[in-house]
């Protein structure tokens, strides 16, 4: 999966962890720039992305994530088996 | 089952029904926890506000009178203490002193209810432990005192012990959830160590459904009566082409699946649910197996109600519950042709019809983890009520034989003992009002310390009725509360009444009863109400026809001067 669509898919489970249809994220938005992101909000965010891409994140890449396009690097590594 | 997101998303929802006031208290975090129940609870109609209070404050939230929990006035207090932090603190005991911490755990939590109940009247929900093997000595642990296996497991059984003496406490079995999802899945170490969180999200629905499962059932909602299909459910093949002796029961190949589904359901009988059968068939050879096979574990003896005709299933499932008297949303239907499950399920849709597996081998497992037949309560005298229902047959039978009710009323030879509440009955007391529904004014459920309190409060008088006839006892089948108003006035706080004994002038003796308990207690003014519910319309005029007067929608008062005898056949005994 090329990060485009990782990015394009964790918009969409945004878009319902943050209740909010209008959501746009990019590589650059960290959790300030959007309404509802606070620290429960982002387990879930967290919980929904390994239910839907079926990975596990490691504690480190679930704290220390400083924007949405390191978010979906991970992912991206996790996808493809380098973690 | 709902996603977590479905859940918290549900957590919104506005429901009309009266609010439902429960504090979660606990030595981990607990807001997705709570989010996740509120959610499940409100799915299920269960307008349920929690006050979630931040982890690790139980001992401040219990022992100050002024603390938020007591300020929230909770109908419920859930108790949640994580195994995983239980064991932070086993480890951080001197190693000499750890076999004595299960024993100093259970007098901890004794405390926390001390202070509950002493503080409030809310009921408590207790969660059991979850396991955690470290594996510090492997299998040795079993038999090292000072070992955590050793004591979680030890803890759990002292719970219980413990549990089973104290009125006001309700058990919740997380321990169950933890086994049926497997370990792994029920713990995620990353969110425990990044929030304190010792539930996986994934986990908390299957939590928050054993949860609201209890509030359910202590809401007075539960099931009663399971209808069973016979061929290919109760046993394999079809009776009426094998014979009796053809098909498959026992403990050989596939009959012996079948054996262990009966062997569970005379289990559930004998905790008082009503079995039932419906099955397409001529009577005779329906009844074969049981009568012939000493395989069968269940016996003709066990089933209440047996209809076996060519009629189709809902027309006799309509019949079975106008027998019994109880709502179809108690009841459950249970059978192996999806055709039959869909024409009963599309023309009763309150019953429970569950979506059996195709392959015998998994009815049982998959029946047992739907959980079904949560109770409140357990009373002995459940184990009479299916004879109970046999001679209410009989009854039916000699009822075409008069032909004036009254003859037939007389015929019965009813009497009835009237006494206050007592010991001996307050668990009888507290289920009927837990269970029942439809003759019930004001529906009020009490648990069995309620009731034991108001049996000792002076402001109540109470009455219980037990009836029995010729043809066998009732038991204890009506419950009136008398609260006092003052020195001249009693408000009729509780009056139910089984179903069973409708129309043969029980309602008349009993009221007769109040009016004269009044009268010889010196009250000369009796209040009334009637609240509505979804079921019990059938009592909305009663009082106005016991000549009531109604003062304003719903409420009655009578002057016990201006009352006049009503006509029964019931000797007091």
């Amino acid at each position: 999966m090329e990060k485009k669509e990782i990015l394009a898919k964790v918009n969409e489970i945004g878009k319902d962890v943050f209740e909010d249809e209008n959501l746009n994220l990019t590589e650059t938005t960290v959790a300030k720039d959007v309404k509802n992101w606070d620290s429960l909000t982002h387990l879930s965010l967290i919980n929904e992305i390994e239910n839907n891409f079926k990975i596990k994140l490691q504690m480190r890449e679930i704290q220390g994530a400083k924007n949405v396009g390191e978010l979906v690097d991970f992912i991206y590594d996790h996808l493809k088996g380098e973690n | 089952m709902y996603t977590f997101m479905q859940l918290k998303k549900a957590t919104l929802t506005t429901l009309t029904s009266r609010e439902i006031r429960l504090v979660v208290l606990s030595n981990v975090s607990t807001q997705f926890f709570s989010s996740a129940l509120q959610g499940y609870a409100k799915l299920q109609n269960i307008n349920l506000n929690i006050l979630d209070t931040d982890y690790n404050q139980i001992d401040f939230q219990l022992t100050d009178i002024n603390s938020e929990t007591y300020k929230f006035s909770p109908d419920y207090i859930l108790l949640y203490i994580s195994t995983e932090k239980l064991y932070e603190e086993f480890l951080d005991t001197n190693i000499n002193e750890r076999q004595n911490f299960a024993d100093s755990t259970i007098e901890r939590i004794k405390n926390y209810w001390h202070y509950i109940n002493e503080n409030t009247n809310a009921r408590i929900i207790q969660l059991n432990f979850t396991e955690i093997n470290d594996n510090a000595l492997g299998n040795f642990s079993n038999k090292v005192d000072t070992s955590f296996v050793y004591q979680i497991r030890k803890l759990n059984y002292l719970l219980n012990e413990s549990i089973s003496q104290n009125n006001a406490v309700y058990p919740l079995d997380l321990l169950s959830v933890q086994l049926q999802l497997g370990a792994s899945n029920f713990f995620d170490p990353v969110l425990y160590y990044s929030s304190k969180m010792a539930i996986s999200i994934n986990s908390l629905p299957y939590v928050a459904k054993s949860i609201t499962d209890v509030l359910l059932s202590l809401n007075g909602q539960f099931k009663k009566c399971v209808i069973l299909d016979l061929d290919n459910t109760l046993w394999g093949g079809t009776v009426g082409d094998l014979g009796p002796f053809g098909i498959e029961i026992g403990e050989l190949g596939r009959g012996h699946a079948f054996t262990d589904f009966q062997r569970w359901l005379k289990q559930l009988k004998d905790y008082g649910i009503i079995l039932a059968v419906c099955s397409k068939n001529n009577e005779d050879a329906a009844k074969e197996p049981f009568i012939k096979l000493p395989d069968m574990v269940l016996k003709l003896s066990d089933i209440s109600v047996f209809v076996a005709n060519w009629e189709d299933k809902a027309s006799n499932i309509r019949l079975i519950q106008e027998t019994l008297n109880i709502g179809f949303d108690s009841m459950v239907f249970i059978d192996d042709n999806p055709f039959e499950r869909n024409l009963v399920k599309s023309m009763i849709p309150e019953i429970t019809v569950p979506e059996l597996p195709e392959d015998p081998a998994l009815y049982l497992s998959y029946l047992q983890n739907l959980n079904l037949f949560e109770v409140a309560s357990v009373s002995k005298e459940n184990a009479s009520r299916t004879k109970q229902y046999q001679e209410e047959f009989e009854r039916k039978k000699t009822e075409t034989l008069f032909t004036s009710i009254d003859d037939y009323l007389k015929s019965l030879e009813m009497s009835c003992i009237v006494e206050p509440f007592n010991e001996k009955n307050y668990p009888r007391i507290a289920q009927l009002t837990q269970r029942s529904n439809q003759f019930n004014l004001r529906t009020i459920r009490y648990t069995e310390s309620e009731i034991e309190s108001i049996a000792k409060d002076n402001n109540y008088l109470t009455l219980t009725f037990s009836l029995h006839d010729k043809f066998g006892d009732y038991g204890l089948i009506s419950v009136i509360i008398l609260e006092k108003v003052n020195d001249t006035t009693l408000f009729i706080n509780t009056w139910l009444m089984s179903c069973r004994v409708l129309k043969r002038g029980v309602e008349e003796f009993i009221i007769n009863k109040v009016i004269n308990t009044a009268k010889e207690n010196s009250f000369t003014i009796i209040n009334a109400e009637y609240i509505p519910t979804a079921k019990n319309a059938m009592v909305k005029d009663i009082y106005k026809n016991f000549d009531f007067t109604e003062t304003s929608e719903n409420h009655y008062t009578i002057t016990t001067d201006s009352y006049s005898q009503k006509e029964n056949f019931i000797k007091e005994e």
